[in-house]
């Protein structure tokens, strides 16, 4: 399973890359996308709505079953990956490069985990 | 503690993703995803590991009498070598199961229940059996391997003769030799494709299954899991116990009326389903107009009353998009009828469309 270094993780299987010191991308990881398997349905949120750390942003479908999207840190949405609503098969294809959405303003980030500290997570969960 | 079907190790070795299912360790899907699997069925060719469903058989001068009053299908007319879907009632005109009658003689036949309903289905049929008949049930002893879309009669050919190969649909041929095994192969299915099934000995299973998917790799054969199973017969319309019927559904309620034979003198649940009268609430098929995707269970409204709910439901990969099968109240149930499916909290616009989704050309 593919989790790059420079990338930060939740417990939740979201990954975070830092834009600057208050924005930053949120995807879905590799162990993610595998575990889910092929997508089909991508809900996200419009630009402007607020997200809350630890709580549903959005969800995504897979054949088989919904999972919720969760936000890693609160913030605000400043754009959202529009091209996944229509093609969600490219979280499968490109987990790092399909971010879902662009949060600014965020807090809360501190306790966001490293790729080796997420690694054990997705060991645990094996 | 789950039971292993004879090809269990099979599917580890092939990367299968297993689950629990019906009391068997079964693979979901393999590391080609559902999406690959099901669309390999429709273009090309598919292979399902089915063994966990259950076979009975009846036998002796009142087997056909038998299935007659135990099932809500007519089986007087059937030729040697057919195959004839039912429902099972119970006396209230629910189904017990949904099942498929093989008949090698008007003195033999074979039936092929749902692996879920097995032993239920088996203390059901021995409560009602009467007369100068013998009944076995040999799930143990039988392996199953379904073959499915088409390519599968070009990649069944590359190793049996004419003479093991039906020619007709829902026919079957008793004894067969596929890659010198001895074994029953049916054209049927449960995926909307052309296709075959093909019965075996446990033993012999993981041979036949090596030995199709080898001879069928040019011809685009991969190996197949349950998700794949679900999503193409749901996009083919057929129903699934537990889903699109159960023991409060009748057959008729579940749009089988093709197989309920009303004027059969008697049969268990015909009195219960004269007596209900007209249909109150029917299955219909939902194409999902809005966005996101209908699973099971959701309720179905128009303008704010609920009118029914689904019982199936996901995206279909081959239509390329999002269908639910619903059981909605009267007159709901017209094509062109504009629902709404609450899918956690969402309203979702769907239509009444016909069924099936997809019909093969």
């Amino acid at each position: 399973m593919n989790h790059p270094q420079e990338l930060k993780y939740t417990r939740s299987h979201e990954w975070v890359k830092m834009v600057d010191d208050t924005t930053a991308l949120v995807g879905l990881t590799d162990y993610a996308q595998h575990s889910l398997g092929d997508l089909v349905f991508v809900n996200l949120p419009m630009v402007g709505d607020p997200v809350t750390k630890e709580e549903a942003f959005g969800d995504v479908e897979s054949v088989k079953a919904v999972s919720d999207v969760f936000s890693p840190f609160d913030g605000e949405v400043s754009k959202v990956n529009e091209e996944l609503l229509d093609e969600p098969g490219k979280i499968n294809a490109d987990p790092y490069g399909a971010w879902l959405i662009e949060v600014s303003n965020i807090s809360g980030q501190e306790e966001l985990l490293s790729a080796e500290d997420y690694e054990k997570v997705c060991q645990e969960e094996e | 503690m789950e039971l292993k079907t004879p090809l269990y190790d099979c599917h580890v070795a092939l990367g299968g993703k297993i689950v629990p299912f019906a009391g068997y360790l079964m693979p979901v899907q393999y590391p080609t995803g559902v999406i690959a699997e099901h669309m390999a069925v429709r273009k090309q060719a598919g292979l399902f590991d089915v063994s966990h469903m259950g076979e009975v058989m009846y036998e002796g001068p009142d087997a056909l009498n038998n299935l007659n009053e135990l099932l809500t299908n007519d089986f007087t007319n059937m030729v040697d070598g057919q195959v004839r879907y039912s429902p099972m009632c119970n006396d209230e005109g629910g189904v017990v199961d949904d099942l498929i009658v093989y008949r090698y003689n008007q003195n033999k036949y074979m039936v092929v229940v749902n692996a879920a309903n097995r032993h239920k289905d088996v203390e059901w049929m021995k409560a009602h059996l009467f007369g100068d008949v013998q009944f076995a049930d040999i799930s143990d002893e039988v392996a199953q391997i379904a073959l499915q879309g088409p390519n599968s009669k070009e990649i069944l050919a590359r190793l049996a003769d004419a003479s093991s190969m039906p020619e007709k649909y829902y026919h079957f041929i008793p004894e067969c030799t596929v890659g010198g095994i001895a074994c029953v192969v049916s054209q049927t299915g449960y995926t909307g494709e052309f296709g075959y099934e093909i019965y075996m000995k446990n033993e012999d299973a993981p041979k036949m299954w090596d030995l199709l998917l080898q001879t069928g790799k040019d011809l685009g054969l991969i190996p197949c899991g349950l998700g794949a199973r679900d999503t193409l017969r749901l996009e083919a319309a057929m129903p699934l116990y537990g889903h699109e019927m159960d023991d409060t559904v009748t057959p008729l309620e579940a749009g089988l009326n093709f197989a309920v034979k009303m004027k059969k003198e008697s049969f268990i649940g015909k009195a219960a389903m004269e007596a209900k009268g007209e249909l109150t609430r029917k299955r219909v098929g939902l194409k999902v107009v809005g966005r996101g995707i209908v699973r099971e269970h959701e309720r179905v409204l128009v303008d704010g009353q609920e009118v029914g709910h689904t019982t199936s439901g996901t995206h279909c990969p081959y239509l390329g998009g999002a269908y639910a099968m619903a059981m909605l109240k009267m007159p709901y149930t017209e094509v062109g009828t504009k629902v709404q499916a609450e899918v956690r909290g969402r309203l979702i616009d769907c239509e009444v469309v016909a069924l099936p989704f997809y019909k093969r050309a």
